[in-house]
């Protein structure tokens, strides 16, 4: 599990979910998820491939209006929000893609620029260059500044995406599958990544995968997703000490192969 | 609100019916979300600049070939009536006439629609497909303002400046026709040329490729925009675009030369 000098507030919920439904057309999604996030806290949503987990978060950030529930976020009820005041919000929670969504017109220094320049006009050449000097080395991709996204490698691009949504410093990261599709040491790599954005800057995540390695590297809590539910929430111990059909098989397919 | 947006798709009348319509009220909405968008300072002069730069850069040796063809081709087969009757002085004012209230509109918005429509329709789709529109709005971007409203008011702004320039070619090609032929100068095939062509020529041609632009630009950016289905998305939304900027720009001809024929 994480561990460093971050602390947990058990009593200030930076999402609070209640009720949640959303289908499209007749197939549906997400049928009643309730979920907190606490501040400063690391939290795991697994699932299977297709059981609504994308569309959750993105229903978190406002890319997705839900059919029901509530959405609470940083205080802000984001489905009652006008269009700038959404946007005010989400500078506040980075988001980052399972498949990168980097700018593939522009270079890696240009991706993480554009949303600063975008969001404070009064920012000055030197200060943005700066800020993004700072990001990539945080990120550990200081030498592909000048590369186009097509030139970077499946993990070089998951970092970069990571680092596009940090560079507006947000209180909550969503992660959605930040590891899939990477091999292991890659994996390793984020998986510390997303623990040392957590120390450095002050974040509270939630983190999608199916990857039960990564969910036990970074999370406090995993929150078990199976149609559009949550079967089971707790630390990774207290989740997979069960014999509940489903979560066993979860984790046999992961440790046991 | 969001670009992707998750209204009901429980039918109403039927399917088909319910979707037609409801294309139409996406539409209407696109355009008023534009013009709210576009009125709204601050103006993004940087993306507009480099739209307009690329709506250029892309048409401009097309517009300049076809339309000096125009010209030699259109002076060419209208050459011998005219010499039937023995008025081949009026050639200028013939080709002028014909290039300015009809010919320059048309070619000038059909290669820019084939050329420019297209491709706006290809990359907005796949930016769309590949979650970058949507990396623009979770960054707190408004990707409408930058992405929409900056490519449309460039089509708008620039297919204009690529008709007069289309029919300038156009008189350039056929002076070079008559020159060959009849041995007229420079000034005076323009002198006569021009001399025919009124006010309201010239502000019909204005309003064609004004509208035909905001058509353009509309068209394959809304299809861009709202593209589905991965790749397949892409090329569909760009050939989309053109088909039916062609398919309006041809409906918006008639209607246009029927208001301005009944002031005129
Ligand atoms: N915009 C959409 N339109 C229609 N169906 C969608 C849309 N987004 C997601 N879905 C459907 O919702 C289900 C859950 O998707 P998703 O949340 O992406 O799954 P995952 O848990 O793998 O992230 C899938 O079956 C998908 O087909
Ligand atoms: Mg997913």
């Amino acid at each position: 599990m994480a561990e460093g000098t971050h602390y947990i507030d058990k009593n200030e919920e930076v999402i609070k979910i209640r009720g949640l439904y959303k289908s499209f057309g007749d197939k549906h999604v997400l049928r009643g998820v309730d979920l907190d996030l606490f501040k400063g806290e690391n939290l795991a949503v697994l699932g299977r491939s297709g059981t609504g987990k994308s569309v959750l978060i993105k229903i978190i950030i406002g890319l997705l209006q839900p059919d029901a529930g509530s959405v609470i976020v940083l205080g802000e009820d984001v489905n009652q929000l006008s269009y700038p005041a959404l946007r005010a919000l989400r500078l506040k929670v980075g988001f980052s893609f399972q498949s990168s969504a980097l700018y593939d017109s522009m270079t890696v220094g240009e991706n993480l620029a554009f949303p600063l320049r975008r969001n404070n006009r009064s920012m000055t050449k030197s200060q943005i260059s700066k800020t993004v000097n700072t990001v990539l080395e945080a990120i550990g991709l200081p030498e592909t500044i000048n590369q186009l996204p097509a030139e970077l490698s499946g993990g070089q691009k998951k970092r970069i995406g990571i680092g596009r949504t940090l560079i507006l410093r947000p209180e909550i990261m969503l992660y959605d599958e930040p590891t899939s599709g990477l091999d292991p040491i890659t994996s390793t790599e984020l998986n510390n990544l997303i623990v040392n954005v957590r120390e450095r800057f002050n974040t509270s995540s939630i983190v999608i995968t199916h990857d039960l390695t990564c969910a036990k590297a970074v999370a406090d809590r995993v929150a078990v997703m199976e149609e559009g539910k949550f079967l089971k929430i707790g630390t990774f111990d207290e989740v997979f000490s069960t014999q509940e059909g489903l979560i066993k098989s979860f984790y046999d397919y992961n440790f046991t192969q | 609100m969001s670009s992707t947006n998750g209204k009901s798709d429980k039918p109403i009348i039927n399917g088909k019916i319910d979707r037609f319509f409801l294309n139409f009220y996406n539409i209407f909405d696109f355009i008023r979300r534009l013009v709210r968008e576009a009125v709204r300072p601050p103006i993004e002069w940087g993306e507009f600049i480099r739209q307009c730069y690329q709506v250029g850069y892309k048409s401009l040796a097309l517009v300049t070939v076809t339309g000096f063809i125009t010209g030699v081709v259109f002076t060419e087969q209208s050459r011998p009536t005219l010499s039937e009757f023995g008025v081949t002085a009026w050639l200028p004012s013939l080709v002028a006439i014909a290039v300015v209230r009809a010919l320059a509109p048309l070619i000038a918005a059909l290669i820019c629609a084939g050329k420019v429509g297209s491709s706006i329709g290809a990359e907005l789709a796949s930016m769309k497909v590949t979650e970058q529109i949507d990396a623009m709005e979770v960054s707190a971007i408004n990707p409408f303002r930058y992405l929409v409203v900056t490519r449309v008011i460039a089509m708008t702004v620039c297919l204009p400046i690529l008709m007069f320039y289309n029919a300038l070619i156009g008189c350039m090609g056929s002076y070079f026709d008559v020159h060959a032929h009849e041995q007229t100068s420079l000034v005076a095939f323009f002198d006569n040329a021009f001399a025919q062509i009124t006010f309201l020529d010239y502000t019909t041609a204005l309003t064609k490729s004004i509208v035909y632009g905001f058509t353009i630009g509309v068209v394959s950016c809304y299809q861009g925009f709202n593209a589905t289905q991965g790749t397949l998305g892409v090329g569909k939304a760009a050939n989309i675009s053109v088909v039916v900027s062609m398919f309006l720009i041809f409906i918006e001809e008639v209607i246009i030369v029927h208001i301005f024929n009944s002031i005129r």
